[in-house]
């Protein structure tokens, strides 16, 4: 599954540099993002997803650079995902998506809750308590709350850390559905096979550096010697990537 | 802001624990508070062993007093358990029957009535340190009202003595001549011998002794006053300076009802921020849908919101045992919701401190918690160094800044309302800002 990247890009990147006192959590990243372009953001602990994905939406300012948003390609703000689910566990499913519906300000709060439990397929759990719900269901939520404000552009932080296989498969249906309605989904991810399965591209950052930004098939060409033809896989493609630059 | 506020008394009702405790709480406080102060304080158990004779009196100028009814109005004041020996009152006394035993000796009525020896009583105490304090003060306040009374008789026996050397008469003490003739009255006698014998030899011998007897009985005379003053050197006289004295029942109640609302609020205030912080939603409110500062905003609302009703409540109910002054019951209500903006803004500064609720809570008692007891340490009972440092952390705590503008607002003490008030909006400024610095980092 990939995007289609080409022409006005959706959002983008420039000159990206987050300083938490001396340490440099990012250090000059560049990307842009295209509508229905689903990009992974892939990279050992600490390299700087997360800070990347916060900056992208708006929970933290950078130390330096920028992130625009062209208004002529602006459908809605920058949705947000965080990897731990950002709800309120004594408020049920329909309450949470209300509130935060009230507090995005759209139109109709309680018809986009509507909507946005039938697209979730939580319209059975709507009057459950959050602390009732499974992980997986809370993680559809906190999707949910994500896409309340209809967003352009869709960052997701590590979505399916806490799922089981199943639940992996049906948010990432529910995420490429997404991207196929012409959304812009940025996801990180410590599970390279999801990147290399779902995502259009890759962008790589080591220490807070980015490394590589191409489509899955492109990182793994660029693995070169390092990569074992007789070992197949993404994920041996990219660890030869990474240590063939000292990573 | 106001659907944030939907959402927080939402989870506070389906908190059915924290919903209890926030209601239970300031009410037993204001029952218990209330019904200490409206109710006398109970008597401690004393066993008491009278080993005098039954029926032994102690004789003082004349006047017979028995020792068995003299100890009984004295031990008034505390519920006597009668035991006949040492032994039994130690035993009562480690058995928890009794908190503390007065021994009075088999001589002490020959003691007292000679004068010149002193009583003795033996005190045996037990139980805690609160109790010991407690049982010794009675007593100790029994045994200093005997030796007042007892003074008194001795001061009574030494006036007529003395007035009856000075003026002549009879002293009632047994063995003693009756019918002196007094000092006063010898300088007259001396006189009227010299002037029978102007020229006898022992005329200046005769002129001196009238001499000292006329000095003798003059300085004698006023020895009554001083006596008076001997037995009661020091007498009271209270100045009030400025302000209005406010009763300790009425300050009482001032004192747990800041307690109440201080916990409530610092508690809901730090637990509702924090709480944004461990559903990770913080984060998610900070991208935009809500500013830090109307999160604190929010937050100080919903603690002052609900806690000063509850201090309110508390302060009504405790009004149903004291005599409050209702026509006040405006600048309760302000001292109250300014004092409820003020903790709420100390407990929003822990919370953003705190990264978890528990914490926070914590955090909230533990600091909340001697602020209150520092608040109330008056001036005087500390080393100075020691009540300046103390002076300095209650006026940069909204504590005591509380409990002075609820005073003030209930009782009309000083310092005044107003600068209470302003007190306490300045620390709701300073809170604000630390609570704010907080927040910085999601």
């Amino acid at each position: 599954m990939t995007g289609s990247p080409g022409g006005e890009p959706l959002f983008a990147v420039r000159g990206l540099v987050k300083r938490y006192g001396e340490r440099e959590a990012l250090r000059d990243v560049d990307f842009e993002a295209h509508a229905g372009e689903l990009v992974a953001v892939i990279g050992p602990n600490g390299a700087g997803k997360t800070t990347l994905l916060s900056i992208l939406a708006g929970v933290q300012p950078p130390s330096a650079g920028s992130v625009s948003l062209p208004p002529s390609r602006v459908g809605g703000k920058v949705g947000w995902v965080p990897q731990t689910p950002a709800v309120y566990s004594r408020l049920t499913v329909a309450e949470n998506l209300e509130l935060f519906a009230r507090l995005e300000r759209v139109a109709d709060p309680r018809a986009t809750v509507r909507a946005m439990l039938e697209q979730t397929g939580l319209e059975d759990r709507a009057g459950e308590r959050l602390e009732r719900l499974s992980g997986g269901n809370r993680q559809r939520v906190n999707v949910a709350i994500g896409l309340l404000a209809e967003p352009s552009v869709l960052v997701l932080d590590e979505p399916s850390s806490s799922l089981d296989p199943l639940q992996r498969e049906r948010l990432w249906q529910f995420i490429a559905g997404l991207a196929g309605r012409g959304r812009c989904v940025v996801f990180s991810t410590h599970n390279v096979a999801e990147a290399e399965r779902y995502a259009g591209r890759v962008l790589v950052l080591a220490d807070g550096e980015p490394v590589f930004s191409g489509s899955p098939r492109e990182l793994a060409r660029e693995a070169g010697d390092d990569w074992d033809p007789d070992r197949p896989g993404f994920e041996e493609a990219f660890v030869g990537f990474l240590r063939a630059r000292g990573h | 802001m106001r659907w944030m506020l939907r959402k927080d008394l939402l989870i506070l009702a389906r908190s059915r624990v924290m919903v209890a405790v926030l209601v239970l709480y300031p009410v037993a406080v204001a029952l218990l508070i209330g019904l200490a102060i409206s109710r006398a304080p109970s008597k401690p158990k004393v066993a008491i062993a009278n080993l005098s004779p039954p029926g032994a009196t102690v004789e003082l100028g004349g006047t017979r007093l028995n020792v068995g009814h003299y100890y009984s109005q004295l031990f008034s004041q505390v519920q006597p358990v009668p035991v006949a020996t040492r032994a039994q009152a130690v035993a009562a006394v480690q058995s928890g029957r009794a908190l503390a035993a007065v021994v009075i000796p088999a001589n002490i009525a020959s003691r007292l009535s000679s004068v010149t020896s002193q009583g003795q009583v033996e005190i045996i105490y037990n139980g805690d340190a609160l109790e010991q304090s407690f049982v010794h003060s009675t007593i100790e306040a029994a045994l200093s009202q005997a030796n007042l009374e007892l003074s008194n008789q001795i001061r009574h026996l030494a006036a007529r003595v003395i007035g009856a050397l000075v003026r002549g008469g009879s002293i009632g003490v047994p063995g003693a001549p009756q019918n002196l003739p007094g000092l006063g009255a010898i300088p007259g006698i001396l006189h009227r011998v010299i002037a029978h014998h102007p020229h006898s030899a022992d005329r200046a011998q005769l002129e001196r002794l009238a001499e000292f007897s006329e000095f003798a009985a003059q300085n004698l005379g006023v020895s009554q006053d001083v006596l008076s003053t001997v037995s009661r050197p020091i007498q009271v006289r209270s100045t009030l300076l400025h302000g209005r004295r406010t009763p300790l029942d009425t300050f009482a109640v001032v004192v747990a009802v800041s307690i109440s609302l201080m916990f409530v609020c610092v508690l809901l205030a730090a637990g509702g921020i924090a709480l944004e912080r461990e559903e990770h939603t913080l984060a998610r409110l900070a991208r935009g849908l809500l500013s830090r500062e109307r999160l604190i905003a929010e937050k100080l609302l919903l603690a002052a919101c609900c806690s000063a009703p509850v201090a309110f409540a508390m302060l009504a109910g405790i009004g149903a045992f004291v005599g409050l002054d209702w026509s006040r019951v405006a600048q309760w209500i302000v001292a109250l919701a300014v004092a409820a903006l003020a903790f709420g803004a100390l407990g929003v500064a822990i919370g953003a401190l705190a990264r978890e609720v528990r914490a926070a809570s914590l955090l909230a008692f533990l600091l909340s918690l001697p602020l209150a007891f520092l608040a109330l340490v008056p001036a005087g009972a500390v080393a100075g160094g020691v009540y300046d440092a103390i002076r300095a952390i209650s006026l940069v705590f909204p504590y005591k800044a509380a409990l002075q503008a609820l005073d003030a607002a209930v009782n009309g003490s000083s310092p005044g309302l107003g600068v209470s008030l302003v007190h306490l909006l300045a620390l709701t400024a300073l809170f604000g800002v630390l609570a704010r610095l907080g927040l910085r980092r999601v």
